[in-house]
């Protein structure tokens, strides 16, 4: 394993209760009771949908923002495996621990988000299968996929516990887990995308384009660049460590290379579909369109010199950028620029915020226990020297 | 019977003499024979049998008996426009005996009801109109000093059929309600034997012409059900042709009269109507050939099941008469599910200003906490980028450490 060379990561340590995990924890409560309300007495007793909107704020915010953001994970490997850029390889292991929340508790949440949850076993079910629907393609993947995820991340457990052996004979095993965790979330990302293309004529022209698999492929990636830049930024801040910009610097620069063809892809198909001029109409979704590709923009505003990026809190707020428009470009295909017909409306209610609120909140704390008592952060001694010296 | 097909008829003089004497177009006469024919679902080409009957043979004597009534049927009958029925019971059959159509009164009029019960013996048709009471010997109803029992009796004795028309006349309708002081009984019940009935309050006047005409082309009267029921008009639910079906199906129900469901035409299940277990063709063949929605359920009145047999309150098992207006009907064919969708289709609600102060509390804390790292982030690499500037280059040096490891 390439990870041999680089400094092993170990567990940051120190007290798991504090005023972060305690406000998670409450958020994790309430999240629970709404959840016990919804499957006893019904997504109507909790949730704002309707049949105009059927997906709202648990399916868009919490599965697709929710696994594109995890998709740092495979946005590193990526970069690590297919293109050997070993020097990454520190940032392997906490990518791969957001994700591995991100997909798990989107996996959970689409379970909460069905009207008969009790079936939610079907779509495993040969005998249920239908092979032709996009949404079992999403389904069976990114189910895969969290499997994949944690046989994957398992050796920060194996090595937590002290199970060598294990942890060798899954080590010649793990190239293949790793393989599929590439393969697999370019599949479903795009199928998310496919997802929008299904909708059809609900969906304004602005994001409707047969190249949506395409676009969101290409997102999901610069996403899971934005959200290491964002989690290593975070991470450093609140574990006072040294950000790992010598690791940033370039990924950065590599994120903003696939932003340019992102953006490419994006107004060439808008161009050739001959819709862009929609954009340019006083209109709300107009707005909503140009906010969109604003944050795609914007880094290359904040991180384009090498000068630029190496400073700390630009990579943060460009990480930002990117999260905001990849966010925004998953709402507004969804949501925002939706039109199921006049009418129908959609806004979150309470409970379906302090769902997703609570989704986000079980991430964090999940992150903190594991980078707290597992290894998974990059030794802090070893580059983190000089902030100390 | 022997011709088969109904354009041939066309130049036939004896139907431009019927289509005359019945006083219609002749092209509009073989439309009605042949509306006739299907609606008695007879097989294709009964429509030139009917038409031939119609215009060759005798016309029928018909002798019809009003008891205690209403006299309801009749004016029923008297609505009826294709053709005017009035004109058809006068021209197409020979009425000889009608107690309300009859001009002459008195002896006169009870000859002329032996007469015609002489001259047609064993071929007349009997009609009775209204139910017979039989309590103290049937005193309650006399006509010309004999009992209503007495006249049934002997009118029956040599007709060729007997049709009992209306519900009360079927087996006792509206006079048999409990108390029922005088007795009321159905025509079967007096004679002791089934009898041909066309039930309804009042009967679709159609469903009695067309069992005449049967008579009158095959010499025999249609298929009955066990209750005397021609079968070409008695043999569907009404619930099964209802126009109101689908808003059952849906589960959208009028839930009283004059609310919402009902103003909206939704199903009239709930207020009582007994649609699910009355056999009828009242949704197909409508009344007063007004045209669509007229008949009761389309005027917004639950059906009372008066085709099926009612006896009296306080005797669960009748349907007409007997179960009240407001009780459910005992749905025949399709049990209704325990739950239905709503009837009224929430179109989602906006923002609320919980959820948006909600929403907006969450954006804020995370774009002041963004910020607040992200300055925290600037200001130390400010420092960091002093501290180098000053001169030291630490950490160039462990970063390349660092990678060599």
């Amino acid at each position: 394993m390439s990870g041999q060379q680089h400094a092993r990561p170990a567990p940051v340590g120190g007290s798991l209760f504090n005023a972060t995990t305690l406000v998670c924890g409450v958020l994790i409560a309430v999240m629970a009771t709404i959840i016990l309300v919804r499957l006893i007495f019904g997504l109507g007793a909790t949730t704002n949908l309707n049949d105009g909107y059927s997906w709202g704020a648990w399916v868009v915010v919490d599965v697709f923002i929710g696994s594109a953001l995890a998709c740092g994970g495979f946005s590193v490997a990526l970069l690590v495996y297919i293109f050997n850029k070993g020097q990454y390889h520190p940032l392997v292991r906490p990518a791969l621990l957001g994700s591995l929340f991100g997909y798990t508790l989107a996996g959970a949440a689409i379970t909460f988000d069905l009207g008969r949850w009790w079936n939610f076993w079907h779509i495993f079910w040969p005998g249920y299968f239908n092979v032709n629907s996009v949404m079992f393609e999403v389904a069976a993947c990114i189910t895969l996929y969290i499997i994949v995820m944690w046989i994957e991340f398992s050796p920060v457990f194996l090595e937590k516990l002290g199970l060598h052996d294990a942890r060798r004979k899954l080590g010649k095993l793990l190239f293949f887990f790793i393989a599929l965790g590439i393969v697999l979330p370019m599949m479903h990302q795009a199928s998310l995308g496919t997802m929008l293309v299904v909708m059809g004529g609900q969906v304004n022209a602005l994001w409707q384009t047969p190249m949506q698999p395409l676009i969101y492929l290409l997102s999901a990636i610069i996403l899971g660049y934005g959200v290491v830049l964002f989690e290593s930024c975070v991470a450093a801040s609140a574990y006072r460590r040294q950000v790992e910009v010598s690791m940033l610097n370039p990924m950065a620069r590599v994120m903003l290379g696939i932003m340019a063809f992102y953006l490419l892809v994006r107004f060439a198909d808008l161009i050739a579909r001959g819709v862009l001029g929609q954009a340019f109409q006083p209109s709300f979704i107009a707005l909503a369109f140009w906010i969109e590709n604003a944050c795609f923009i914007a880094p290359f505003l904040l991180i384009r010199t090498v000068d630029a990026r190496r400073n700390p809190a630009r990579l943060f707020l460009a990480g930002i950028a990117v999260m905001l428009g990849g966010i925004l470009l998953r709402l507004n295909g969804f949501l925002i620029a939706f039109d199921t017909g006049p009418g129908w409306t959609y806004f979150p209610s309470v409970p379906e915020l302090l769902v997703t609120i609570g989704i986000f909140a079980a991430e964090v704390l999940g992150y903190i226990v594991i980078t707290r008592r597992f290894p998974v952060l990059p030794r802090a001694e070893s580059y983190a020297r000089p902030a100390r010296s | 019977m022997a011709n088969t097909r109904l354009l041939q008829l066309e130049d036939e003089t004896t139907i431009a003499d019927a289509s005359k004497r019945v006083g219609m177009p002749r092209r509009e006469f073989l439309q009605f024979c042949a509306t006739v024919a299907a609606g008695l679902g007879l097989p294709p080409g009964a429509e030139a049998a009917v038409a031939e009957a119609v215009a060759s043979k005798k016309r029928p004597s018909v002798i019809w008996l009003h008891f205690q009534e209403c006299t309801g049927c009749t004016e029923s009958l008297l609505r009826a426009e294709h053709p005017t029925l009035e004109r058809l019971i006068l021209d197409v059959i020979s009425l000889d005996y009608h107690e309300t159509l009859f001009a002459a009164a008195g002896h006169q009029v009870e000859q002329a009801r032996k007469t015609a019960m002489t001259e047609n013996r064993g071929a007349y048709l009997l009609v009775v109109e209204g139910a017979i009471p039989t309590r103290d010997g049937g005193i309650y109803c006399k006509v010309g000093g004999q009992t209503a029992i007495e006249l049934t009796k002997e009118c029956a004795a040599d007709a060729a059929a007997v049709i009992a028309i209306g519900s009360c006349a079927s087996w006792g309708g509206m006079p048999s309600t409990a108390p029922n002081p005088t007795g009321s009984s159905g025509v079967a019940d007096v004679l002791g034997k089934p009898v041909a009935t066309i039930p309804g309050c009042p009967p679709n006047p159609y469903n009695f012409l067309a069992t005449v005409v049967h008579f009158l082309t095959f010499g025999a009267l249609p298929p009955l059900d066990d209750l005397g029921r021609p079968k070409f008009a008695y043999s569907r639910l009404i619930h099964e042709n209802c126009e109101r079906r689908a808003h059952f199906d849906a589960g959208r129900f009028a839930m009283q009269f004059g609310d919402e469901g009902h103003r909206k035409g939704y199903c009239l299940y709930k207020l009582g109507c007994k649609g699910p277990e009355t056999y009828a063709n009242c949704p197909t063949v409508l009344f007063g050939d007004a045209g669509a929605g007229t008949w009761p359920v389309g005027c917004g009145h639950p059906c009372i099941g008066c085709t099926e047999q009612g006896v009296g309150f306080g005797k669960p098992q009748g349907v007409g008469f007997g179960k009240p207006i407001h009780m459910l009907a005992k749905v025949k064919n399709v049990e209704p599910p325990q739950q239905y969708p709503r009837i009224v289709e929430e179109q989602g609600v906006g923002a609320t200003l919980g959820s948006a102060s909600l929403l907006a509390a969450v954006a804020g804390a995370a774009a002041g906490a963004g910020a607040m790292v992200a300055r925290n982030l600037g200001l130390s690499h400010q420092a960091e980028e002093a501290r180098r500037a000053r001169g030291a280059g630490g950490k160039t040096e462990v970063r390349d450490a660092y990678r060599d490891t």
